[in-house]
C-alpha cells in the first residue's frame, strides 16, 4: 500500500528537483523548513523526530536539499517529510507537509476491532511495521 | 460632510402624548459619530410610494430598538437617548431608484452578551413586517470588539482543524453521499468508504438525513465509522465523515452528537434550520467534546437571495462565525448554486480573515476585527468537478473544504477512481502553483499532464470538461470598481 498522508502523496514521488521548488516556495513565503523522519506511519503519531532543529534562518533551498541528502543518508529506510512552520499572528502552526522519502515497501496497516456494548465496534490501527521495535522496522529492506 | 440637521424634538414636548415621526423622536441623528463600541448594521430600506425615505430609515432604526408607534411617557423613566438606536447616513443605493441604505448605531447594552438569538430579536426581529415599508434587507453589521469578544467562536478553528487532521497545504476534499435519499445504512456506508478510500478526506450526509424509516440515524453512525475507519487504516490517513445530528429536540440532538463521540467520529453536523440557540448550544458542546462542527446553511436561500428583501449571506457568515461553527456552505462561484465571485470573496474573507477591511467591491460595508476569534472553514459544494480545480483554488483560496458530490460518485468507473481524480487534480494544481507556474491559465494543462499518469483523472475530464452553470447572479454587490484617473 502507499500511505497517503501529506500534500503531494498521490502524485508519482518527487524528484528532488521538485522538492527544492517546494522548499522555495516555503523560503519566500518567510515560513521555517523542517525536516523530521519516523518509522511509525500510524495517522495519529504527530511527532515525528526532528533532523536538527526548524530551519529558522536558513534561506537557501540548496543549503536545505543538503540536509535531506544528510538525513536520507542516514534515514533512508524510514519515512522523512518536510514542512513549512509560520510563525505569524493567528497560524503558528504548519502551513504545508509532503513526504520526501518512504520506505521501499509499505505494508501498511491492521485494523482490529473489539466488540463492545450494543453494536458499537472499537477500532484501532497498527501499522504492521510498528510490531518491531523503533529502528527495526523496515530493517529488511 | 454632513449638513443636514438633526430634527429631533427635545425636552418636555418631546414626550406629548401621540404620535410623532420617528424621525422626530431621536432615530435620525445625522450628525452621530458612532462610538468604537456601537453596533452598526447597515439596511437596504425600500419604503412605500409617498414614505419619505428618512423617516423610513428612521423608523427602521426606532422599530429595531425602543420605539412604538405612540409616544410613551415610560421613555422617561430610562436614559432613553442611550438606548434609542441612530440612524446617522442614508444613502440612495446605486442604479436603484427608491432604494435607501441606512446606516444604524446601536449601543452594546442594548444586547445580551453572546446571544445570537438575542442580536436578532432586535435587529431582525419585527421590522421587516413594518407596513411603511416595501422591503428591507439587512445588508452587513459591524459588531465591536467588546461585543465580539462575548461569543465562543468557531469550536475548533481552521489551525486546529487541519493539526487534528494533520493536514496542510491544500484545501480539503469531501463529498456528500448521493442519491441523498433511500440508502440503507449498510449501502451507505459502502459510499462513505469508497470515497475516503479512494482519497478524500471527508464525506458528508445531506442536510435532510436525519433518521428516516429507510436508514435510522443509529445505523448510519455505525456503518459510517466502519467506513471512516477502513478507509483510514487502508491509506493511512485521517478521514472523517460529517454525521448529520439534525434533530427535532435538542435533547434528540445531544443523544446523537454523543454516540457519534462514542463512536470516535471527529466531526458532527448540524443544520442552519435549528436556529441560533441550538446552533450555539452545539457549539458549546463541539467544544467540550473535541469535536468539528460542520453547519449545512440548509434554507438560508429562502431570505438571501433577493437583493431587495431579507437577511444578507455576509451578515449570516458573521453570525455563525460568533456562534461557534467550525464549517459553512459559502458558495463555489463556478457550481450550481448561486454565487456573485467577488460577493462570494467577501463571504469568504469574513469566515477566514482576522480582519476586514471595508470593501465595497466585494459587499464589505465595514472595517471587522474579530479580536483572534477562530477561523471558520468555507465549504464549495455544488456542482463542481475535478476539471474546474485551477479555478477553484484561484477563487476559494487553500483554506477551504472543496465538496464534489456528484464529481466523485458519478465516475464512470465507481467511487474510488472519482475521488482520486479530484484527489490527484488537487495536488498537481497545489504543486504547480507553489512552483510559481501561471496555474489558472495553464490548468487544463496541469490537468491533462497530471492525467497521463492516473487514469481515473482522464476519464474525469472527459466526462465533465464542458459542464459549466453560467447564469446571471441574483446578488451582486452595488459598487463596481471605476477606473480611477491615472497619475
Amino acid at each position: 500500500m502507499r500511505m497517503t498522508q501529506g500534500c503531494f502523496s498521490f502524485l508519482p514521488d518527487l524528484t528532488d528537483e521538485q522538492i527544492a521548488a517546494q522548499v522555495q516556495y516555503c523560503l519566500d513565503k518567510g515560513w521555517a523548513v523542517n525536516i523530521e523522519f519516523t518509522d511509525d506511519p500510524h495517522p495519529r503519531n504527530t511527532y515525528w523526530e526532528m533532523w536538527g532543529l526548524p530551519m529558522f534562518d536558513l534561506r537557501d533551498a540548496a543549503g536545505i536539499m543538503k540536509e535531506l541528502a544528510d538525513c536520507r543518508r542516514v534515514y533512508g529506510d524510514r519515512y522523512v517529510r518536510i514542512s513549512g512552520f509560520d510563525s505569524s499572528h493567528g497560524w503558528e502552526s504548519v502551513r504545508i507537509s509532503f513526504i520526501v522519502n518512504r520506505p521501499r515497501e509499505e505494508p501498511g496497516f491492521r485494523l482490529d476491532r473489539q466488540e463492545s456494548v450494543g453494536r458499537n465496534i472499537r477500532y484501532s490501527t497498527h501499522a504492521y511495521a510498528a510490531t518491531r521495535p523503533e529502528g527495526e522496522r523496515y530493517a529488511d529492506q | 460632510m454632513n449638513v443636514q440637521q438633526s430634527m429631533t424634538v427635545r425636552g418636555k414636548d418631546r414626550y406629548k402624548s401621540g404620535v410623532m415621526e420617528y424621525k422626530r423622536m431621536g432615530y435620525w441623528e445625522p450628525n452621530y459619530e458612532p462610538k468604537d463600541t456601537d453596533v452598526i448594521a447597515l439596511f437596504r430600506v425600500t419604503p412605500q410610494d409617498g414614505v419619505d425615505p428618512t423617516e423610513a430609515c428612521a423608523a427602521v432604526a426606532g422599530e429595531s430598538s425602543t420605539a412604538t408607534w405612540t409616544v410613551v411617557w415610560t421613555d422617561r423613566l430610562t436614559a432613553a437617548e442611550k438606548y434609542r438606536a441612530k440612524c446617522y447616513r442614508v444613502d440612495p443605493v446605486p442604479n436603484s431608484p427608491g432604494s435607501y441604505f441606512a446606516y444604524i448605531a446601536y449601543d452594546l447594552d442594548l444586547f445580551e452578551p453572546g446571544s445570537i438569538a438575542n442580536l436578532t430579536a432586535s435587529i431582525i426581529g419585527n421590522v421587516f413586517g413594518f407596513k411603511p415599508l416595501k422591503a428591507l434587507r439587512l445588508e452587513d453589521m459591524r459588531f465591536p470588539v467588546a461585543y465580539v469578544k462575548t461569543f465562543q467562536g468557531p469550536a475548533t478553528g481552521i489551525v486546529v482543524e487541519r493539526e487534528r487532521l494533520d493536514k496542510f497545504g491544500r484545501p480539503l476534499l469531501g463529498a456528500t453521499i448521493k442519491p441523498k435519499l433511500g440508502l440503507s445504512g449498510r449501502n451507505y456506508g459502502r459510499v462513505v468508504y469508497e470515497a475516503l478510500k479512494g482519497g478524500l478526506d471527508f464525506t458528508k450526509d445531506d442536510e435532510n438525513i436525519n433518521s428516516q424509516p429507510f436508514m435510522h440515524w443509529r445505523e448510519r453512525f455505525l456503518y459510517c465509522m466502519e467506513a471512516v475507519n477502513r478507509a483510514q487504516a487502508a491509506t493511512g490517513e485521517i478521514k472523517g465523515t460529517y454525521l448529520n445530528v439534525t434533530a427535532a429536540t435538542m435533547e434528540d440532538m445531544y443523544e446523537r452528537a454523543e454516540f457519534a463521540r462514542e463512536l470516535g467520529s471527529n466531526i458532527v453536523m448540524i443544520d442552519l434550520v435549528i436556529g441560533y440557540t441550538a446552533i450555539q448550544s452545539m457549539a458549546k458542546w463541539a467544544r467540550r467534546n473535541d469535536m468539528i462542527l460542520h453547519l449545512h446553511r440548509a434554507g438560508h436561500s429562502t431570505y438571501t437571495r433577493q437583493r431587495s428583501h431579507g437577511v444578507s449571506f455576509r451578515v449570516i457568515a458573521k453570525w455563525m462565525r460568533l456562534a461557534g461553527v467550525d464549517h459553512i456552505h459559502a458558495g463555489t462561484v463556478v457550481g450550481k448554486l448561486e454565487g456573485d465571485p467577488n460577493t462570494t470573496r467577501g463571504y469568504y474573507d469574513i469566515c477566514r480573515e482576522d480582519f476586514n477591511p471595508l470593501h465595497l467591491e466585494h459587499g464589505v460595508f465595514f472595517d471587522q476585527h474579530w479580536a483572534s476569534l477562530n477561523k471558520l472553514m468555507p465549504v464549495a459544494s455544488g456542482g463542481i468537478h475535478a476539471g474546474q480545480m485551477h479555478q477553484l483554488l484561484d477563487l476559494l483560496g487553500e483554506d477551504v473544504v472543496l465538496q464534489f458530490g456528484g464529481g466523485t460518485i458519478g465516475h464512470p468507473r465507481g467511487i474510488q477512481a472519482g475521488a482520486t481524480a479530484n484527489r490527484v487534480a488537487l495536488e498537481a494544481m497545489i504543486l504547480a502553483r507553489n512552483e510559481g507556474r501561471d496555474y489558472v491559465h495553464e490548468g487544463p494543462e496541469i490537468l491533462a499532464k497530471a492525467a497521463q499518469t492516473c487514469t481515473p483523472l482522464r476519464e474525469a475530464l472527459d466526462v465533465w470538461k464542458d459542464v459549466t452553470f453560467n447564469y446571471e447572479s441574483t446578488d451582486a454587490p452595488d459598487f463596481v470598481p471605476t477606473p480611477s484617473m491615472a497619475v
